[in-house]
């Protein structure tokens, strides 16, 4: 029989490791992920030995605002408080939770970063799972409300977003003082996920502090363009690009915000069904491209991106 | 292609420059960007010949199924990763039936195939093959099938049928459409092969030991039979992937000609089984077959193709031009918008909703969608002015006035100085025009 030599890329880089939450011994009070190490692109064995491990996260918002309605939807009433929408996620298997502060916009309910606070430290008490917290996207309002979480969480290792290149040192200082890892964000570009990297680690961040966000566009939505640059991201770092070997978070629930997922469209079938597989499409084109993270909003979603996750011989 | 060092060795080295370069150097140079042609030179020996003509070949062979206006192309890949340039042939999508289905159980399916026909962005998605699987075992019943379905259909057609007796009646019965033959295992390969032969139809080789797949390759290319396909046939989405990438990247890194062809996935059914689909999309398949489609996947799969395959360097455009929008007349007023596809359809589903006549001027981005394009630099006062003035907006219209996506509320003032136009800002999102443009009017 005729001899296939398998065709393995020389890589000479790996992902670096990060772990994100903080067990008692550690001074924390919850379980802790571990994420990267690996040595190859996404999900090859042949190539990389060493399982892949991706971490799922829950969206929870403290407002529902901005929370799209077929995700409001399929959590009810728990929708309505964070701690109960984040438990529900632990008991659907979440690795993580990703808790976005809405309501501390300052155009909208303007909450004061204490009662932000608040609810991070209630959420942290009600599970036991590693948190990732969001300010509302509101610049300067963000730099206190992820000082205060910082602060009041000191020792839980949170993740906290987002750094990105015109505003990074309140939220690096924020995650550098009390020992949380930072997300940092750039725009599509693999240049600018570069930078973004090289801005927080000049500041002081070490490289297993630090996850990037490169956008993951959605489904229909360019998700074509984040797909090759998370591929592009990734063939640096196992080249040896230091900069670049950082794990990589892709946020998901866009997905929700492409018409075309929810909109009637005839012989499109269930538009909630449609929807669900609108995300998970995303999630899958962001497995494979080198997701290390995904945030997610639907939980039939969630459920679709696991069983890739263990059908692709990865562990989550 | 060869590197430019390697055909050089295979050249009459007499830089004679009847090529019309002046060297043999400089002709291999323009053979390896594929800049000349290699009958250029009169002087070739044959055995140059035919080592060239084998390293010239593409790393993956270019199978064609179906005929006329109705075929599908497969293969022909050059790259890894679609980044490095671009994946060419999109993955063909199949919809299985068999031939123990009553006639309307089969009607009912194809109707299926059918109705899953979408527009998106100026392009057709759809289904494009129909596979016919004979599940009977009786030949008489398959080629009957065979020739409903292609009375229902004028899609390309693959045949599913491991005994060779009846593919080999089917075959040359269907022979004229360039069926697909799936196909091949170890135990038929002579029987299939000289059906392939004979028919002069593509051929599937199945086996899930890649070694055994070069050997089948072997055996059919020693027949002549190079229409060649190969089934991987993975248990699971893990071998899937694994297997599809030592395939692409023996042909495309190492040249491996043993595993230079397209591949041919079937999908199970249900929710791992799109899983799988969607994967394949990504990762190198070629024709996936499917059992089922389930009307609420079909769309988040074709358009998943589409993105996939679409052209990194190129987004998806439409013209730059006044486009009239519900009969407008010189009292409708003028809207703006990008020519990025996905932007100019969006928006004009929108406005078509509203009924109201308006003029909308699609202004040239490069095909970048109205942030990016504004961040880019691709959208200014000037750009938009410019468009208008092109297309004679003015003389059309005679509200004096221009309505502007509302992300670049932030041109308005520049707008006004540039066009002298009122500048009405609109929403954000164009699904709010058709309320927007109602109380306008
Ligand atoms: C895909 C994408 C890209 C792709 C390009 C895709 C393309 N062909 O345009 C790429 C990767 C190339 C890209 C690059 C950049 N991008 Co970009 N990109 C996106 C992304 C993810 C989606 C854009 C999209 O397709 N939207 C869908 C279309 C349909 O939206 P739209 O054109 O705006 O149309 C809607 C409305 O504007 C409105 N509308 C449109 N026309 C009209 C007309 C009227 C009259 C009305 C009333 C309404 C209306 O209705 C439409 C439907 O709702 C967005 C983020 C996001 N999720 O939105 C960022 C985004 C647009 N990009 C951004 C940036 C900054 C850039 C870059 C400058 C960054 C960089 N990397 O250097 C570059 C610039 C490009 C260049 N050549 O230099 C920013 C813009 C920031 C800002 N607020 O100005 C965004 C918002 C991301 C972010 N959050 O930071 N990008
Ligand atoms: S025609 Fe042939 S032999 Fe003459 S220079 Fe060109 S390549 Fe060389």
């Amino acid at each position: 029989m005729a001899d296939v030599p398998l065709p393995k890329e020389k890589w000479t880089g790996s992902i670096g490791e990060l772990e994100l939450g903080n067990s008692q011994d550690k001074g924390g009070s919850r379980r802790s992920v571990r994420l990267g190490g690996n040595r190859g692109m996404p999900f090859l064995s042949f190539e990389d030995g060493e399982r892949r491990m991706i971490a799922m996260a829950g969206l929870v918002a403290d407002s529902l605002d901005e929370v799209p309605q077929p995700v409001r939807d399929a959590f009810g009433d728990d929708a309505k408080d964070p701690v109960r929408w984040a438990r529900t996620w632990a008991a659907r298997g979440a690795d993580l939770i990703c808790l976005h502060l809405t309501s501390t916009n300052p155009e909208e309910g303007d909450a004061s970063p204490e009662s932000a606070a608040d609810t991070v430290m209630a959420v942290l008490k009600a599970v036991d799972l590693p948190l990732i917290v969001y300010g509302s996207g509101h610049e300067e309002k963000d730099s206190k409300v992820l000082e205060k979480v910082g602060e009041r969480a000191r020792g839980e290792r949170l993740l906290l977003g987002h750094a990105e290149e015109s505003a990074y040192k309140s939220v690096a200082a924020a995650a550098m003082a009390n020992g949380h890892a930072v997300i940092g964000f750039s725009n599509l570009d693999i240049n600018l996920a570069k930078q973004i990297v090289i801005l927080l680690t000049d500041f002081g961040l070490g490289k297993g502090d630090i996850v990037i966000d490169p956008l993951m566009a959605a489904l229909g939505m360019g998700l074509e363009y984040s797909y090759s640059v998370n591929e592009r991201i990734r063939i640096s770092a196992l080249s040896g690009d230091n900069m670049l070997r950082v794990p990589m978070i892709c946020d998901c629930t866009s997905a929700w915000k492409a018409r075309e997922a929810t909109d009637d469209v005839p012989h499109a079938g269930d538009t909630l069904e449609r929807g669900v597989w609108w995300e998970a499409t995303t999630a899958l084109a962001a497995l494979l491209s080198g997701a290390d993270i995904l945030v997610l909003g639907h939980p039939e979603a969630m459920e679709l991106a696991r069983m890739a996750v263990s059908d692709l011989g990865g562990e989550n | 292609m060869a590197t430019a060092i390697e055909i050089f060795k295979h050249l009459p080295k007499k830089n004679c420059g009847e090529c019309k370069y002046p060297t043999c150097l400089a002709f291999a140079m323009q053979l390896a960007n594929n800049k000349a042609k290699l009958d250029d030179c009169p002087h070739m020996s044959e055995a140059g010949r035919n080592a060239l003509a084998s390293s010239s070949a593409p790393p993956i062979r270019l199978v064609r199924i179906g005929t006329g206006r109705n075929t599908v192309d497969m293969g022909d890949e050059t790259e890894l990763y679609r980044h490095d340039k671009r994946f060419f042939h999109p993955t063909a999508f199949a919809l299985r039936v068999s031939d123990d289905l009553s006639i309307e159980e089969l009607e009912k399916k194809v109707d299926h195939a059918r109705s899953l026909h979408f527009e998106r962005v100026g392009q057709v998605l759809k289904l494009d093959i129909v596979e016919v699987e004979c599940r009977s075992g009786d030949g008489v019943k398959y080629v009957q099938t065979l020739e409903h379905v292609s009375k229902l259909v004028d899609w390309p057609l693959v045949l599913r049928c491991r005994d060779p007796v009846i593919m080999s009646a089917a075959a040359n019965r269907m022979r004229e459409r360039r069926p697909l033959l799936h196909g091949a295992d170890p135990d038929n390969i002579k029987e299939m092969v000289a059906t392939s032969k004979s028919s002069g139809c593509p051929l599937v080789l199945c086996s899930d030991d890649l070694g055994k797949l070069t050997d089948m390759v072997e055996v059919a290319r020693k027949e002549g039979v190079e229409d060649l396909v190969l089934d991987p046939m993975p248990g699971n989405m893990k071998d899937m992937l694994e297997r599809c990438t030592v395939i692409r990247r023996s042909a495309i890194r190492k040249t491996f000609r043993g595993l230079g062809y397209p591949i041919y996935l079937g999908m199970p059914v249900g929710k791992n089984g799109m899983l799988m689909a969607l994967t394949a999309v990504m990762k190198y398949g070629s024709l996936l077959s499917f059992e089922e489609m389930p009307s609420s996947q079909a769309l988040p799969l074709l358009v998943l193709r589409q993105n996939i395959y679409t052209d990194p360097q190129v987004p998806i455009q439409v013209k730059p031009y006044l486009y009239p929008v519900n009969n407008p007349g010189p009292d409708a007023p003028i809207l703006f918008t990008t020519n990025f596809s996905l932007t100019y359809f969006t928006v004009l589903s929108d406005i078509e909703k509203s009924k109201v006549p308006v003029w909308l001027q699609v202004v040239d981005t490069e095909g970048l969608s109205v942030l990016t394009a504004y961040s880019a630099g691709k959208l200014t006062a000037d750009s938009v002015r410019n468009a208008l003035e092109a297309s004679g907006a003015n003389g059309r219209s005679n509200r004096g006035m221009l309505v502007i996506p509302g992300m670049v509320a932030r041109m308005s003032v520049k707008l006004n100085e540039s066009t002298g136009l009122q500048i009405v800002v609109g929403p954000k999102e164009s699904s709010a025009l058709p309320k927007f443009l109602r109380s306008m009017n």
